[in-house]
């Protein structure tokens, strides 16, 4: 208190500037704790996986469980099925929600309160619920009349017991998510002008979306693909009702057998989340003409 | 700076708007608005806040839709074309570069899009950015760049794609004084050298006067007068007209006969349509139209003195109430200090006169 005493009577700082950084001062203990208390919260259970995954009380240390999984029965097709689940999954959301939050941002800026509110139900209704409901409707044997209609043959898509099924469930229930990482870009910049100058300068839709909107909400997109894939590569109950087996059903069933893989399996999907999202965060953080860019393309 | 022109000229286009209006809900942005613009022409539309210059701007683009009316470009109705099929080149307020691209590809993105070959897309690119000063530049993207230098990359995009017309949707606002300045020398530059029609959309009439061939100032989705800037200035045609651009002192006089008003205990022509003899009238005259001579005799004084530069204005209280404003040459500041008492009169030219009512 002595030391800040002085630097108030001896500094041109005005009286608040002091007491602002003297309370700052006070606080720095407390942030480090708190920190510490959030770390142990979050990364103890993470190091306790750890520990269990290689530790064995007869055997003593051991990494089968991060050696093993490659040979470890129906590993391959799960992670692949999950894989190509995320991807599809990111891919239609994109296609489905950038065209949809522009034309809200650009055109109709009433309707936003009905799209967010929209996009917040898988949030409200739980998954259960949801996959019991479209077990139901994939069940409908529908009616003559639909016989050689597109209805019918949407149906008979449907029922055909394809994973893709999965991807148009994740879609949903990654609403939330992706509406809230595009809706923040889109806030945050200055889009509407930009859309205007390219469209001023000759630019179709698709020109104005693919090389202005997309460059310019790289982050938000990246962000809203990315928490897209980490669902699906969480995501286990309507795949288990729906009688799939990607990664996580997968896994669950193969903790039965051996328990150190199943968590070293779950550590290693969450350690690939986390290196998705350093990489898309040091990629999008970049400014442009320091680095490749993505989706950038030169013009001249 | 240039002796000829970097870039090729570009034919200048005859704009009209005919009756034109457009309608948000229950405002009426533009209310019957009609206005032509010569090819080759900088012409600033100049308003307050709301007054619809804007919306008559973003017709023109085709960012918006009239309700009513025609707009012609070279007589051919565009009211229905896609703003991407209408070549008009845009300087918007907020810069509006893209940001991942450098300031070359950002004024070749429009030739890109006409097609234009690499090869070409560089030239033109690289001659454009030399016409507003930024050779040096070429590979910075906007961020790495001030917003005099974005706002030149603007300009440069816009022309890149040889406008039919070039529209400036208040360019300058964001920009500091001296660098704003600096633009609208380099832009009224570029536009007499390419030819192109061009239309300005201001607030500050100080661009406007400075800039444009014609200014048209707008009110409430009308437009109140077009004029050259010195004909707006000596001679608005309307009271709001005389209000909103310059400064106008008030003074109350009475028509003598059809060609004089007597204003205090002097006796001035009167300009334009006179009033009956005997009519109580408003007196319009500038600051730099009033005189001022120290003296203890006069019956005005001195209350506040503002320095501007080259002149200093006063403001001044008469005995009868009437405050006035008077610009005067800086160096005579010193002797018309606040407090002094002066005697006021008008410079011997023809003054604009009102009735209360009109």
């Amino acid at each position: 208190m002595v030391a800040v005493t002085s630097v108030a009577a001896g500094s041109a700082n005005p009286p608040e500037v002091v007491t602002s950084r003297a309370s700052r001062r006070r606080l720095r203990p407390w942030r480090g704790l708190i920190l510490a208390v959030a770390a142990l919260y979050f990364v103890g259970p993470v190091l306790a996986a750890f520990w269990f995954s290689i530790h064995n009380s007869h055997t003593g240390i051991d990494f089968h469980a991060y050696t093993g999984f490659f040979s470890a029965q129906g590993f391959g097709t799960a992670f692949r099925m999950s894989l190509l689940l995320g991807l599809a999954t990111v891919l239609i959301t994109l296609i489905l929600m950038v065209p949809t939050m522009l034309l809200v941002h650009l055109r109709y800026p009433r309707a936003r309160a009905w799209v967010e509110t929209f996009s917040l139900l898988p949030l409200v209704i739980p998954p259960v619920a949801l996959v019991v409901g479209v077990r139901d409707i994939i069940s409908f044997t529908g009616e003559d009349r639909f016989l050689g209609t597109p209805v019918a043959t949407v149906m008979n898509f449907l029922q055909g017991n394809q994973p893709w099924l999965l991807s148009l469930l994740y879609v949903v229930m990654a609403l939330p998510f992706t509406y809230r990482a595009l809706d923040a870009g889109l806030r945050g910049s200055s889009v509407t002008t930009l859309v205007e100058a390219a469209r001023n300068l000759g630019a179709s839709w698709p020109v104005v979306v693919w090389r202005v909107v997309l460059p310019t909400l790289r982050t938000s997109v990246l962000n809203a693909g990315l928490l897209a894939f980490a669902l699906v590569l969480g995501e286990y109950t309507m795949a288990k009702i729906l009688n799939f087996s990607p990664f996580p059903v997968w896994l669950a069933r193969f903790g039965d057998t051996d328990g150190q893989l199943q968590v070293g399996l779950s550590l290693l999907s969450l350690a690939l989340t986390w290196v998705l999202l350093l990489t898309i965060a040091g990629v999008a953080g970049r400014a442009p003409g320091t680095a490749r860019f993505p989706f950038r393309r030169r013009t001249s | 700076m240039t002796a000829e022109p970097a870039v090729a000229t570009i034919e200048g286009t005859r704009v009209e708007y005919l009756d034109v209006t457009r309608v948000f809900g229950a405002t009426r942005a533009l209310d019957g608005f009609t206005l032509q613009i010569e090819p080759g022409e900088l012409l600033a539309l100049l308003g307050p806040s709301g007054c619809g210059k804007t919306t008559a701007l973003r017709l023109l683009a085709g960012f918006d839709q009239l309700s009513s009316g025609q707009l012609l470009i070279d007589g051919r109705d565009v009211s229905r074309q896609p703003v991407n099929k209408r070549d008009m080149g845009m300087v918007f307020q907020s810069y509006s570069l893209f940001p991942t691209m450098s300031a070359r590809d950002n004024v070749g993105f429009g030739l890109r899009l006409r097609g234009a070959s690499t090869s070409d897309r560089r030239r033109r690119a690289g001659e454009l950015l030399e016409l507003v000063g930024l050779s040096a530049h070429t590979e910075k993207y906007p961020h790495q760049m001030s917003g005099g230098q974005q706002q030149r990359v603007a300009l440069a995009r816009a022309l890149a794609i040889q406008p039919r017309v070039l529209l400036l949707d208040e360019p300058l606002s964001a920009l500091d004084a001296k660098v704003r300045t600096q633009l609208r020398d380099e832009i009224r530059r570029i536009q007499l050298e390419l030819g192109v029609t061009t239309v300005f959309v201001t607030h500050d009439q100080e661009e406007a006067l400075s800039m444009a061939d014609r200014v048209g100032v707008m009110r409430a989705g009308q437009l109140e007068q077009c004029d050259a800037p010195s004909v707006l200035y000596q001679r608005p045609a309307t009271p709001f007209v005389a209000e909103f651009v310059g400064t106008m002192n008030h003074l109350p006089g009475v028509v003598r006969d059809g060609s004089t008003v007597q204003v205090g205990d002097q006796s001035v022509p009167a300009d334009g349509q006179v009033p009956l003899s005997g009519t109580a009238v408003s007196v319009l005259a500038r600051p730099e139209a009033v005189l001022v001579e120290a003296s203890v005799e006069g019956d005005a004084v001195v209350q506040v003195a503002t320095f501007f530069g080259a002149v200093t204005r006063l403001r001044m209280l008469r005995s009868d109430g009437v405050e006035l404003l008077a610009d005067v040459s800086s160096h005579r500041a010193g002797e018309l200090a606040p407090g002094t008492r002066v005697a006021v009169s008008l410079v011997d030219r023809p003054v604009l006169v009102r009735t209360p009512s009109s």
